[in-house]
């Protein structure tokens, strides 16, 4: 069911801006790997040129056996790939049913696969009805990852899903994509707390400079304090 | 597996009924100072039955406008091509129109519409298509191509049917008055009113209770999403824009019934009103369009009334008022 990704030389300009120079990774089915890196590193700018929301200017990006590096963000999800952007962009005016129905593209929602979900999100079931933007931004995140699981995925690429939430709300999330990816589900995830990265990574790739400078396994790479501070300019031990 | 559950402190979600309630009072505080309750009743059906043919024009701009983040200024063109192309199944069926039966008047007043909306629709497509889609994203080109386009639909229009002003009546049975207590009430005004409140109800069907609806409400909220969820918005763009335009068409066969007569820049000059109206009421929001288009109407029939010379900047001031009380119109759109 999963299929893997591959980047080979993909540049992507925003405006007079060179932000992706040449970003060469690959992301294994089945497996999750973690792409981190610094502020303003290009992780984000990457999941977005791999959706097909920003061009990539030049490179080739194969999902599977399919070039999708020019095919519109539509294309791109209709091929197997969901994606949980930063920014959550769930549909504030539309409630959660209706943000998950949008979501599941192939008719109606499959009631036992959203039983499953609320087995990690039971906030999505008692508000099942409400306005999505009258929710809190945990529940908002619930939301925008239950958009990206309603139906099976052969990709998720998921920007951020911790930011600015509670301790006791991450740790469910972990459990979620962790059950996520013991169904098969290839997972790419930009993450800046690295107790989630260690927690969920298989694989990891580290970004500087709209490059990649780090590939590897993502046990190796937290057990090594020095190499941590020489790429991300932090120590595991300090992110516990 | 665990859980996460962290629904106890949601907040109850505010309803807004205020904004939907102005017109009403609006009306009641105009009441006292018309004094004669028949005049009352006359001024506020004219307003009502003005208001939902303005709603009916300007619905369509307000979602293409809050979906497609589309500044069009050719929308009036749309108008006045309905309001022709009306002229063109009253004329071969006068008979029909002038027939005491309901049935005939119903048939050529429906035909109308009809084939307004058709046109219109289809005109729609080729807008959007030719001039629409090279300036996706950039205001000022549209401002400038969308007014390009109406002069030049507008110069069409005259060089196909004249410069002269067309008289169109109502059909037979739609003419003429009948009163109810002491007001008299235009029978034509009614079947407006009714025309444009099936149109609402119908855009708020389609948009609350079918997948499109909802696709057409979450893109005006965030058409990159949409797309990421692997729906072709351009697809959405090109159906929502031929819709605006074929209600725009609608609202103009109603409006030249209404005032009697039909010529090219009718549209441009309801244009104003109808930009107006989707400011007053929310960009991208079909509800605070209805509520805007009846409120500027009861205030123009009002002000007309009670004072002739401030019914000119009645519009204008109640844009001001409006915008001072909520910035982002009456029921703004999240997201934009």
């Amino acid at each position: 069911m999963s299929a893997g990704l591959v980047l080979q030389g993909v540049h992507t300009h925003i405006g007079r801006y060179h932000i992706l120079q040449g970003v060469d990774f690959d992301v294994p089915p089945g497996k999750t790997t973690m792409l981190l890196g610094r502020n303003g590193a290009g992780k984000t700018t990457c999941l977005r040129t791999i959706m097909g929301l920003w061009k990539a200017s030049k490179g080739t990006i194969r999902f599977g056996e399919a070039a999708i590096e020019a095919l519109p963000a539509s294309a791109v999800a209709r091929s197997g790939v969901a994606y949980v952007p930063e920014t959550m962009a769930i549909f504030s005016d539309l409630s959660v049913r209706e943000n998950l129905l949008l979501a599941a593209r192939e008719g109606p929602i499959d009631d036992k696969r959203l039983e499953w979900i609320f087995t990690f999100f039971p906030a999505l079931k008692k508000f099942w009805l409400s306005r999505a933007g009258s929710l809190s931004g945990g529940q908002k995140q619930m939301v925008s990852i239950a958009r990206a699981i309603i139906e099976p995925r052969r990709l998720l690429l998921i920007d951020e899903p911790t930011k600015g939430l509670a301790p006791a709300i991450i740790g469910g999330l972990i459990e979620c994509l962790r059950e996520i990816k013991r169904g098969g589900v290839t997972i790419l995830l930009v993450e800046q707390n690295f107790r989630v990265a260690r927690e969920l990574g298989d694989e990891v790739r580290v970004m500087d400079n709209g490059r990649i400078v780090h590939v590897g396994a993502m046990a190796e790479l937290a057990a090594d304090s020095r190499l941590q501070g020489q790429l991300l300019g932090l120590s595991l031990d300090s992110h516990q | 597996m665990s859980a996460v559950d962290v629904g106890a402190a949601l907040p109850r979600a505010k309803i807004e009924i205020l904004p939907a309630l102005t017109p009403l009072i609006v009306a009641l505080i105009a009441a006292p100072f018309i004094g004669s309750a028949s005049t009352f009743v006359t001024l506020t059906l004219a307003g009502l039955a003005m208001g939902m043919m303005i709603f009916t024009m300007a619905s369509g701009l307000t979602l293409a406008f809050g979906m497609m983040d589309v500044l069009n200024f050719g929308h009036g063109a749309f108008i006045s091509l309905g309001a022709y192309v009306a002229t063109l199944v009253f004329l071969p069926l006068t008979a029909w129109a002038q027939s005491d039966s309901l049935v005939l008047n119903l048939a050529v007043f429906g035909l109308a519409l009809a084939a307004a909306v058709v046109v219109c629709g289809a005109f729609g497509f080729v807008f959007e298509r030719v001039l629409i889609v090279p300036v996706y994203g950039q205001h000022l080109k549209q401002i400038l191509i969308t007014i390009g386009g109406s002069i030049v639909a507008e110069q069409l229009l005259y060089a196909i049917f004249g410069p002269e002003q067309i008289p169109i009546a109502p059909p037979a049975l739609f003419r003429g008055s009948f009163t109810f207590g002491d007001a008299a009430i235009e029978k034509y005004r009614i079947v407006a009113m009714i025309v444009g409140f099936v149109v609402f109800v119908a855009q708020m069907v389609v948009l609350n209770r079918t997948k499109i609806g909802l696709l057409i409400r979450a893109g005006v909220e965030n058409r990159e999403m949409v797309e990421a969820l692997g729906y072709r918005i351009d697809r959405l763009f090109v159906g929502v824009f031929m819709a605006g335009s074929a209600l725009a068409g609608l609202g103009g066969v109603l409006w030249a019934l209404y005032r009697g007569q039909v010529h090219a820049s009718m549209g441009g000059e309801l244009l104003v009103l109808v930009f107006i109206v989707i400011i007053i009421g929310g960009l991208g929001s079909v509800g605070g369009c209805f509520t805007g288009a009846i409120l500027v109407a009861l205030i123009s029939n009002y002000a007309g009334f009670l004072a002739p010379k401030l019914a000119l900047v009645s519009n204008i001031l109640l844009m001001v008022v409006v915008l001072l009380w909520r910035p982002r119109g009456l029921y703004p759109v999240s997201g934009r």
